[in-house]
């Protein structure tokens, strides 16, 4: 047993501890610290299979940006305390067996593949110079759309998360409805 | 380092981030459990491409690194998917005051 085969079981039983943790931890806070835990560790595989690109980008946009934002809306929602009232156990149950099932049946189904190996230390199409060159040559398009993508989501979040003042402070609905047609009769129509 | 292993390792992860959304109700942690989903499945994607490449490399040199842009491909489209998600989340949490799914199943109003 050399030592990448040693890091990769550690690697392993990290990360799937750390994801069985991120399921049952009651806070949420512990549940975003044990995912940032899960994902560097399958940066380290994308390390250990010479995915360097990848490793560096996991590690940024998945620990750095979106789970900082989960701490922050979890934040912002005060939510650290136990909120959830956990009624129906035959439910968590009826979910832990179905998915138990799934497990089962896709390790049998896929016990019997070929025994390919994966290189692990060599290779370097993970490098970013190899990366890069493909992507600039063949993946120009969906590169430029992805950018589209995210111009849009950007637009989309800001409009849903903007605070509109008085349809969105609750009330019954016909509160709403006269708060909306109060509104629009007071503001032309082309002002929304 | 059979493939076999980054199989069963990327199925387990999966799994787990299923029974997450089928037994936890709160929104954002259903939203987490899709994010481990996905990671499992970019963890397959790394191993398949490097897999590929080891099988083809006399051929062409960049063989499998498709399988790579992928992973990056769908690493944005996350990013993208969290933002919008996210401003959904606190969006309901400032109509009912909570993120517990089960307040969501009425979307009529």
């Amino acid at each position: 047993m050399n030592i990448t085969e040693i890091l990769f079981w550690v690697l392993s039983v990290v990360a799937v501890l750390s994801a069985l943790m991120v399921v049952i931890s009651k806070n949420p806070v512990y549940s975003v610290l044990w995912l940032i835990i899960t994902f560097f560790s399958i940066s380290g595989h994308y390390i250990l299979l010479n995915a360097q690109f990848l490793a560096i980008v996991n590690i940024i946009v998945y620990a750095g940006a979106i789970m900082v934002l989960f701490l922050f809306v979890i934040m912002l929602m005060n939510l650290t305390r136990d909120t959830e009232p956990q009624k129906n156990k035959w439910l968590k149950l009826a979910g832990a067996v179905a998915g138990g099932s799934l497990l089962l049946v896709l390790v049998a189904a896929l016990r019997n593949t070929e025994k390919n190996m994966t290189e692990l230390g060599t290779g370097d199409i993970g490098l970013i110079k190899n990366l890069g060159r493909v992507l600039f040559n063949e993946y120009v398009v969906p590169f430029e759309i992805s950018s589209i993508l995210f111009l849009s989501a950007m637009v989309g979040a800001v409009v849903i998360g903007k605070r509109e003042s008085p349809l969105a402070t609750g009330g019954t609905k016909v509160e709403k409805t006269n708060a909306r047609i109060e509104t629009y009769s007071t503001q032309p129509v082309n002002e929304e | 380092m059979p493939i076999n292993y980054y199989i069963f390792l990327a199925i387990t992860l999966f799994v787990i981030g299923i029974i997450g959304v089928l037994t936890r109700r709160n929104a954002i942690i259903i939203f987490m459990c899709i994010e481990l989903m996905l990671n499992a499945v970019n963890l397959l994607l790394v191993a398949f491409s490097k897999m590929h490449h080891l099988a083809n490399a006399a051929n062409d040199i960049t063989a499998g690194s498709d399988g790579q842009l992928f992973v990056f491909f769908i690493m944005v489209v996350a990013a993208a998917e969290v933002s919008v998600g996210l401003a959904i989340i606190v969006m309901l949490y400032r109509n009912t005051h909570s993120v517990d799914v089960n307040f969501l199943n009425r979307l009529k109003h």
